[in-house]
């Protein structure tokens, strides 16, 4: 805390003002839809939109990936560690710690460990958001057992039902639409994320930013950081429709 | 012949279930009525062990249920289908599949599997289970979902569940507590159908005595967790009435009523 300092503040404010100026590209009216030849155009600004795109869509694929694989795991686990579901001591402990672990590590640790392991690419990317996600998303789906009523548990356990066959007619039906609309709201997360953890080589648009970044290509951060906000403005309110539709369900 | 030998339940200080000795012979049915909180519902639930006795034993022919783990624990709860009060249907489920949930002890191997990872049934299964639910006059809402039907459907379909088990006793916790008077005699008539056509024990918990005097052959009165009155229909008059409870048959009526308009937790 000591680090901070007001005058510091002072000093720096200004500057963060002067680097959003320096990224801001120079466009000019008069040629602002020439070709990408044409200084000033906006053509010229994404001049490498192709590859960009390309990219973005990599960065999705990775996000949507990591998603399903997190969500996944979340659902195994979250039975065992869901109170009200009487899994094995051992079990719940196992479960419920094990998800802690999961959630606290954030992405970029995950993903720094798994890129020394699995190499620069999108492999390592995915599987350190699965791994996240899994953790975020398990807590949350236990929670949404735990609010299940008993009745239908009782139903399935009283026919001679075993723990697996309750967890999934009694459970899982009663919860899968907020299970899924959880999911769907981590999808929009993990798009961000996953633009990060292009940072630290975990592929997609994120290694093109950090790279621009580094070299100072100020107009093209500019443009990848627009991109990006599109994109994940996009899915939220594609995935918001979706959600809506699924909690609120004509029946 | 099932027999229950010093059966206690004990919730923190509060002695739900208090020493109860019982022997209900194969084929019948008994009526077991009570005040709310007299320990019925959890009496039955001890004896399907949805519920864990603090001491006694439960016996059906000489196997002792209490010491039951897993599989075979899983095959006792099959023997012995359980009809609830609030029926217990999973919600979302459709009708059809809620039937079936009475199959699911009977899946094994492979089969099981698959029926647990695609939640789909075999054909034959299937059909045995919209026999069940046509005898019931549910053929025509089987791919409705249960949340779709009025109380009186959802018990019947809870009693296509039940005796899809193919079970040797039926535990019935207030079955008639929540449904309408022509629901109730339809299913107080299917229990006794199940009874008598195929010789299904029946333990069935009531709050109104007439009923239990209409459907069963013996009648067991519970207070405070003890079994205070234990005999024919005939000899639960008027006079042993007032001597276990200080209230006419008309009295307990009407508190029951009051007490099952709350949402139940007997």
């Amino acid at each position: 805390m000591s680090e901070v300092r007001p005058a510091t503040l002072a000093a720096g404010l200004p500057r963060v003002g002067e680097y959003f100026g320096k990224i801001l590209p120079t466009l000019r009216w008069p040629v602002l839809f020439a070709g990408s030849e044409t200084e000033g155009s906006l053509a010229a600004w994404f001049y490498r939109l192709d590859s960009w795109a390309w990219l973005l869509f990599e960065t999705a694929n990775m996000a949507a990936l990591a998603t399903l694989m997190g969500a996944g795991a979340a659902l195994l686990l979250a039975f065992p560690a869901a109170r009200n579901l009487g899994a094995g001591m051992l079990a719940r402990q196992l479960a419920r710690r094990g998800l802690e672990a999961m959630r606290t590590v954030p992405e970029i640790v995950f993903a720094l460990i798994l890129v020394w392991a699995f190499g620069v690419g999108p492999l390592a990317g995915i599987l350190a958001i699965a791994l996240h996600t899994a953790g975020t998303l398990g807590k949350l789906f236990a929670e949404a057992i735990e609010n299940a009523g008993t009745g239908a548990w009782d139903g399935v356990r009283a026919a001679g039902g075993s723990w697996a066959q309750a967890c999934r007619f009694a459970v899982l039906p009663q919860v899968a639409p907020n299970l899924l609309s959880y999911a769907l709201l981590r999808f929009e997360i993990n798009l961000r994320a996953a633009s990060v953890i292009g940072f630290v080589g975990g592929g997609g648009i994120g290694e093109e930013l950090y790279t621009v970044i580094a070299q100072n290509y100020y107009e093209e951060i500019s443009a990848i950081v627009l991109l990006i906000l599109l994109c994940v403005a996009a899915i939220d309110l594609l995935s918001e429709r979706l959600r809506h539709r699924l909690i609120g369900a004509p029946r | 012949m099932l027999e229950l030998r010093g059966l206690t339940r004990r919730f923190g200080t509060v002695v739900a279930v208090d020493a109860v000795s019982l022997a209900v012979p194969a084929g019948q049915m008994l009526g077991i009525i009570g005040r709310s909180g007299a320990g019925k519902s959890t009496l039955l639930r001890l004896v399907n062990r949805l519920v864990e006795p603090s001491a006694g034993q439960v016996l059906h022919d000489g196997v002792d249920v209490t010491a039951l783990h897993g599989r075979a624990l899983r095959g006792w709860r099959r023997d012995c289908a359980m009809v609830f009060q609030q029926f217990n249907l999973v919600q979302r489920l459709d009708v059809l599949t809620n039937a079936l949930l009475g199959r699911l002890a009977y899946q094994h191997g492979l089969r099981r599997a698959r029926v647990l990872l695609t939640g789909g049934f075999p054909a034959a299964e299937r059909a045995r289970a919209l026999a069940m639910l046509n005898r019931f006059g549910l053929l025509a809402v089987a791919l409705q979902r249960a949340e779709t039907l009025s109380g009186g459907q959802q018990q019947r379909v809870a009693l296509c569940r039940a005796l899809l088990q193919a079970p040797r006793l039926i535990l019935a916790d207030e079955p008639i507590a929540s449904l309408d008077p022509a629901n109730a005699r339809l299913v107080m008539q299917a229990l006794r159908e199940a009874n008598r056509a195929e010789g299904i024990s029946v333990l069935v918990n009531l709050h109104h005595l007439e009923t239990a005097r209409a459907y069963c052959d013996r009648i067991v009165a519970m207070q405070a967790g003890r079994v205070v009155f234990d005999g024919a229909p005939s000899e639960l008059d008027a006079a042993r009435l007032r001597a276990i409870y200080g209230l006419t048959e008309a009295e307990l009526a009407a508190e029951a009523e009051a007490a099952a308009a709350r949402p139940a937790m007997a």
